[in-house]
């Protein structure tokens, strides 16, 4: 299989049966309904279901608590094999996985793992993470949230906006500060379940793209957080975040990636359907899209391989995620302008994968902040 | 060279801005949402004359030039791109070949009906299997005593659900490539002639684009529009002057992305600070407003060079959509990114703008394809 040859610096056997076995799946199960849930902003129930069934729900997890006992590389081959046909999918799936079952394999008590991350890593519950705020986007730190200790109770008030999974999240970790003035040092991580008064969903947003993926407005009114529930130790909430966003970067990279490369394989359909393969301005456009989404796949596959071996992957998990969407923007745009007018429509899935790429430069930190990320690293703050 | 607008292409920049802002900013939302035609946009537009500025007065129109029209199309464009495209094409793509290429009779007819609203142009060219190769298309036409019949399907029609005018190509010589193709002008009530579906695209979502289907269809032989085999030069021709407006378009829809980023810069804050203040978001926006002011350069001197009566400006057309069409997909990017999150949400116009902004670099020729008429020119 020409691919084969290609992946063989970068993958393996193991990692290729599994990818395949990803590809089956989405080919089968989301392939068929990707256009429609996008019109009709269908959440994939169904899917996450299916997806579940499998162990894909806590792919790097240990099966002891409820994972497929793979590694992080065989989850960011699942992203990307995903999000080449879905990418709402895929960002459900990479926000639960990255963004609540690590953080709560890594941070979490034994008793917050046995109640928490096994529903959470078989499947049975959905998480979201609860970062960002109307106020706190790239200042992350700013958080108005608040967090007042009362006895064995924790009051938390405050609005967290724009949270995949949030309407339908049965977990979710979420950041409030103690003090204000204290910026980073003032803030918690706590677990708040589906159901606990005071915690409500206010609003689905209308996005874009990645429509059938499920963004919202999340409000704590007085909501009552037991102290068991704090993540970590208390005002070091942020950097439990922080972390989980190196490795939650890799999986926005690994999004990108299966978007270009699912625009990629659209292109490439049409140019040889349509006989346009001699055309030099088709053969430049269509090499340089190979040659990025190539070059994206080595920074990608490379930050995972280094998060299994345990190493601390800032800079990589940011320059992945940075040159990944770059190249998601460029070729989704040109498999557009190969396609034509027929493109714009719906006809061709290009169209919404060029809508769904715009998110991979600003989510999970905007392009600006990885920059910012990447040069501090390299020269220091 | 003064690059300064003069007095009265001011005035019509400072109506139509006022116009656009007032009129047309909530229907944006409006119709982009619903897809509808917006019947009353054009209503509003005919009663400011914008729906026949380069249209000669003696047939109601306001006799001004092409600049004008750019300048008017990228107000309009910035606010409303739909509503834009739609008095675009009625008057490059329609009433202009009409006033090139008619008739005295056929001027009299249909001009004055573009002017006023009720009746308004589309431009058949695009089928299914011949977008940019105008002399591949495959709708033929046949005389047969006092009517030419057409038969075929045109695509992506630009208007084409409310238009009630539609200048169409044909071959009327199969056997020939470019001087084989003839133009009409076809009215909506004639027998054979009906529209397809709305097509539901990414942007531009309120142009009432569609397909136009000809059944033996009956044109009667007075609406060949020129001589028989010179089809293929007018649509050349047409499109070589649309490409002016359609610059002015991107434009608009750049400035626009642009002035709204620049506003919520200076109102969005991180750090304790506007964003406005971060050399990265500097960066942006300079790059924006360049690449915005060198685009709309293009555009007037192509607008200039054909109001000054040249008959070569097809170079000067291309590389002002080329400019304009990049300039526009930059602007729009940088804009949804400065706005984050809240950038990829309808809250804001600006994801509108972006959807918007694919269509107009990909419709009447993507950059590949002005590159290739300006290398042709190069290359004469």
């Amino acid at each position: 299989m020409e691919e084969k040859r290609y992946l063989s610096e970068l993958s393996d056997d193991k990692h290729e049966r599994f990818r395949n076995e990803v590809r089956e799946f989405v080919l089968s199960s989301i392939a068929p309904k990707a256009s429609e849930m996008e019109a009709r902003e269908e959440f994939p129930l169904d899917i996450i279901k299916n997806m579940s069934a499998r162990g894909w729900m806590g792919i790097p997890i240990p099966k002891d608590y409820g994972g497929a006992g793979l590694d992080n590389l065989s989850y960011i081959i699942a992203i990307e094999e995903i999000a080449r046909i879905c990418g709402s999918t895929a960002i459900t799936l990479a926000a639960h996985t990255s963004l609540v079952v690590w953080p709560i394999y890594v941070y979490g008590s034994s008793e917050q793992k046995k109640k928490y991350l096994i529903p959470l890593a078989s499947g049975e519950h959905i998480g979201s993470f609860g970062l960002t705020e109307a106020n706190a986007g790239s200042d992350a730190g700013a958080t108005e949230t608040m967090a007042v200790l009362k006895g064995d109770h924790y009051i938390i008030n405050g609005t967290k906006r724009f949270i995949t999974n949030g309407s339908y999240a049965d977990t979710v970790i979420f950041t409030a500060s103690h003090d204000r003035s204290k910026r980073v040092h003032g803030i918690s991580a706590f677990i708040a379940e589906k159901g606990m008064p005071g915690f409500s969903v206010v609003r689905k947003e209308d996005k874009l793209g990645l429509r059938a993926s499920d963004t919202a407005e999340l409000s704590f009114e007085g909501c009552r957080i037991p102290k068991e529930n704090l993540l970590g130790k208390e005002n070091e909430g942020f950097k439990v975040f922080m972390e989980t966003l190196d490795g939650g970067r890799i999986s926005i990279g690994a999004l990108a990636l299966g978007e270009a490369q699912g625009a990629l394989d659209v292109a490439v359909k049409y140019v040889q359907d349509n006989g346009l393969k001699k055309s030099q301005t088709i053969q430049k456009a269509v090499a340089d899209m190979v040659m990025e989404v190539s070059a994206a796949r080595h920074l990608i596959y490379h930050a995972a391989r280094l998060k299994d071996k345990k190493y601390r992957v800032t800079r990589e998990g940011a320059m992945a995620k940075l040159y990944a969407s770059e190249v998601s923007m460029r070729v989704t745009s040109m498999a557009m302008n190969i396609i034509g007018p027929a493109g714009l429509t719906g006809e061709y899935p290009v169209e919404r994968l060029f809508r769904d790429a715009k998110l991979n430069e600003i989510g999970e930190g905007t392009s600006e902040i990885q920059r910012i990320v990447i040069a501090r690293d390299l020269l220091g703050k | 060279m003064d690059f300064r607008l003069d007095s009265n292409q001011k005035l019509i920049q400072d109506m139509v801005r006022e116009f656009a802002t007032n009129e047309l900013t909530e229907r944006a939302v409006e119709i982009d949402k619903s897809r509808e035609f917006p019947v009353d946009n054009v209503k509003k537009m005919a009663e400011l004359g914008l729906l026949g500025i380069i249209i000669p007065e003696e047939y109601g129109g306001g006799g001004m030039d092409f600049t004008s029209l750019a300048i008017a199309v990228e107000e309009i464009s910035k606010v409303c791109a739909s509503t834009g495209v739609i008095m675009a094409v009625n008057q490059s793509l329609v009433a202009y070949p009409i006033i090139k290429y008619g008739t005295d009779q056929q001027k009299k007819k249909y001009l004055p009906m573009l002017v006023k609203g009720e009746n308004i142009g589309a431009f058949g060219l695009t089928e299914p299997n011949a977008g940019s190769d105008a002399a591949s298309i495959e709708t033929t036409a046949r005389l047969e005593g006092e009517f030419y019949v057409l038969n075929g399907t045109k695509r992506f029609i630009t208007n084409g659900e409310h238009a009630t005018i539609f200048v169409v190509f044909a071959k009327t010589d199969v056997e020939k490539k470019h001087k084989g193709v003839s133009a009409f002008i076809v009215e909506k009530g004639f027998e054979g002639f009906s529209v397809g579906e709305h097509e539901d695209l990414l942007g531009l979502r309120a142009t009432g684009n569609c397909e136009l289907i000809l059944d033996n269809c009956r044109v009667p032989k007075e609406n060949l529009l020129g001589e028989e085999g010179e089809g293929f030069k007018i649509a050349m021709h047409t499109i070589d002057t649309s490409r002016i407006d359609i610059g002015a378009q991107a434009v608009g829809i750049a400035q626009g992305a642009l002035d709204a980023a620049l506003q919520y810069s200076k109102e969005r804050k991180t750090f304790g600070r506007p964003i406005c203040e971060y050399e990265m978001i500097q960066s942006k926006l300079a790059e924006m407003a360049t690449r915005i002011d060198a685009a709309r350069l293009l555009v007037y001197r192509a607008a200039s060079l054909k109001d000054s009566g040249a008959e070569r400006f097809s170079k000067e057309a291309a590389m002002a959509k080329y400019m304009a069409a990049e300039a526009c997909m930059y602007c729009v990017r940088e804009s949804v990114q400065i706005f984050g999150g809240y950038g990829y949400t309808k809250d804001y116009p600006v994801e509108r703008f972006y959807r918007d902004a694919k269509v107009m670099e990909i419709y009447e020729g993507t950059s590949e394809i002005q590159k290739i008429v300006i290398a042709r020119s190069l290359l004469k």
